[in-house]
């Protein structure tokens, strides 16, 4: 499909939305407004307190704050998901011992360690990112380890044959392999590294999107609610933008990734 | 076999035998007691029926797989590990695909301690040996089926091993492109004259490869069943030797032998489908 009328499709939904929001909150039909705006706001509310939220510039500090929990807990998750990924696909014995407690530890809601978290890291920053990293680590953990148990044993014995040690078969083999998986959760991880950060805030904090989503909450003010949803919302896309940017550049070798340059 | 006195051979399998444990106990024999010898410069054709464990000789010659009884000896030594001396050539792909095609070929030079400038400086001579001096920087998923033969071909070649291990190599390439590879492959293998394995099906292809063709019987307990010398006058051309009567003649000897042990093959397999 052509990109311009998916893009135009795209604003139509969105235009259509809005305005069936618009005219079931503003205009009265038969008599009363079918959607009460102290509950539903309106579309022009939220776009205003948006305005006003970024023109105040109060709204940076928490967008920065949020922005530095997910960076935080991707991090760190990615290079401990990394790095026991690769413990483990290469320790059978280690991975055959822990299994049961890394599939327990999995399973387990992580919103419930959220107050645990608050608990030892205290209100700032660093419960978040905890939250986030219990988040990111596991993805990141099975993909580097399914990545590193699935390398072609052809390609691993052709490159033992060129003779390479632990090291370079780690380097130009092994570790490749397990990127490719990450960056395949990578989007996922990201996600859930925001989620982490936002669901950290909302449960206790005092900056943060999340904070000002709780904050309008505890006062039924819903603009201030759907403002902080939509500029949340508008926060993901672009991170996600920029993910999927760095992927494109990484995994250039990638079959379907650069096709459109590969047939030249 | 002609042996210069004192000259230990390439390759030199004695009494191998491979059995693989089956599920739910017992084992399949796959080779049982073969010797094989290959000299040094000599090229050597093994064919055989599907699943005769033409593949798992050449795994044992390559240190890749350990035989059940009997060893291996390169170049006069005892053979423990993997082997260093040789250089092999999967049927499958083997190329790392998140390298491009100069990459490929230049870390074979890293375990050997070439420093990374002189390594890509040869590996793109090496490309240019093959061909490709113009498809360096693409990656595996952008080469066709004969190009990725050829970098591989050029990866294994820049450690210039003493031994040459091949699997089938060209198996999955169309008939023009396998006639091209085996010019290539002989045109370079007249420069140093490396003692090669070629695991084959075609015969053919094995007889205008090669120096000697080996039959292999018909698994299980598969072993070496006649071993048949090619005086073809070297160099050669893949396609043009097709046509002489000396070709022919080695041709009808080889599958008079190979032709009974093909049917045995397809016999026990309609025997093991039933």
């Amino acid at each position: 499909m052509n990109r311009l009328v998916l893009l135009a499709l795209r604003i139509a939904v969105a235009l259509v939305l809005l305005a069936a929001w618009h005219v079931l909150t503003t205009v009265p039909i038969g008599g009363r407004k079918l959607l009460d705006p102290f509950f539903f706001s309106t579309p022009l509310d939220v776009l205003a307190r948006v305005w006003k939220d970024f023109a105040g510039g109060g709204i940076w500090r928490h967008l920065g704050i949020t922005l530095l929990e997910t960076v935080l807990a991707f991090t760190i998750g990615s290079v401990g998901g990394i790095v026991f990924g690769f413990v483990f696909a290469r320790g059978e014995l280690v991975a055959a011992v822990f299994d049961p407690y890394i599939k327990a530890a999995n399973a387990l809601p992580r919103v419930v360690l959220a107050p645990i978290f608050a608990l030892w890291f205290g209100l700032g920053i660093w419960s978040k990112v905890a939250l986030g990293f219990t988040l990111v680590f596991f993805i990141v953990f099975f993909n580097v380890y399914q990545g590193v148990r699935e390398v072609s044993p052809t390609i691993l014995a052709n490159a033992r044959m060129l003779g390479m040690n632990e090291r370079q078969l780690l380097r130009h083999v092994y570790w490749p392999a397990a990127l490719t998986w990450m960056f395949s959760s990578l989007h996922t991880a990201v996600g859930f590294a925001l989620v982490g950060a936002v669901v950290g805030e909302y449960l206790g904090s005092a900056a943060g999107l999340g904070y000002k989503i709780h904050e309008a909450e505890s006062v039924f003010d819903v603009t201030g609610v759907f403002a902080g949803m939509l500029i949340l919302a508008v926060f993901v896309i672009v991170i996600d933008s920029v993910v999927t940017a760095i992927e494109k550049r990484l995994l250039v070798w990638r079959p379907g990734q650069a096709s459109t340059t590969a047939q030249g | 076999m002609s042996l210069p006195p004192g000259d230990a051979p390439a390759v030199a399998l004695r009494g191998v035998s491979i059995s693989f444990a089956v599920d739910g106990g017992g084992a399949y024999d796959a080779v049982a007691r073969t010797d094989l010898s290959v000299a040094p410069g000599e090229f050597v054709a093994i064919v055989g029926p599907t699943g005769c464990g033409k593949s798992t000789l050449l795994n044992v010659a390559a240190g890749l797989l350990r035989p059940s009884t009997g060893g291996t000896e390169i170049l006069g030594a005892r053979l423990e590990g993997l082997n260093a001396r040789a250089g092999y050539l999967f049927q499958q792909d083997a190329l790392m695909p998140w390298k491009t095609a100069l990459d490929n070929v230049a870390v074979a030079l890293e375990p050997q301690g070439v420093a990374r400038a002189e390594a890509l400086d040869r590996a793109r001579a090496w490309l240019a040996r093959v061909g490709l001096e113009a498809f360096a920087a693409r990656y595996p998923h952008m080469l066709s089926g004969g190009q990725r033969k050829r970098v591989a071909l050029a990866q294994v070649l820049i450690r210039d091993p003493a031994i040459l291990l091949m699997d089938e190599p060209f198996g999955p390439l169309d008939a023009q492109t396998r006639q091209i590879m085996g010019n290539l492959l002989l045109d370079l293998w007249a420069r140093d004259r490396k003692a090669v394995m070629f695991v084959t099906h075609d015969l053919e292809e094995a007889i205008a490869l090669s120096d000697r063709v080996v039959v292999m019987s018909a698994g299980p307990a598969a072993s070496i069943v006649d071993d048949f010398r090619v005086d073809l006058a070297r160099p050669r051309d893949i396609a043009e030797i097709r046509t002489e009567p000396a070709f022919h003649e080695i041709h009808r000897a080889i599958w008079a032998k190979l032709r009974g042990e093909v049917r045995k093959a397809y016999a026990l397999g309609e025997g093991r489908a039933s």
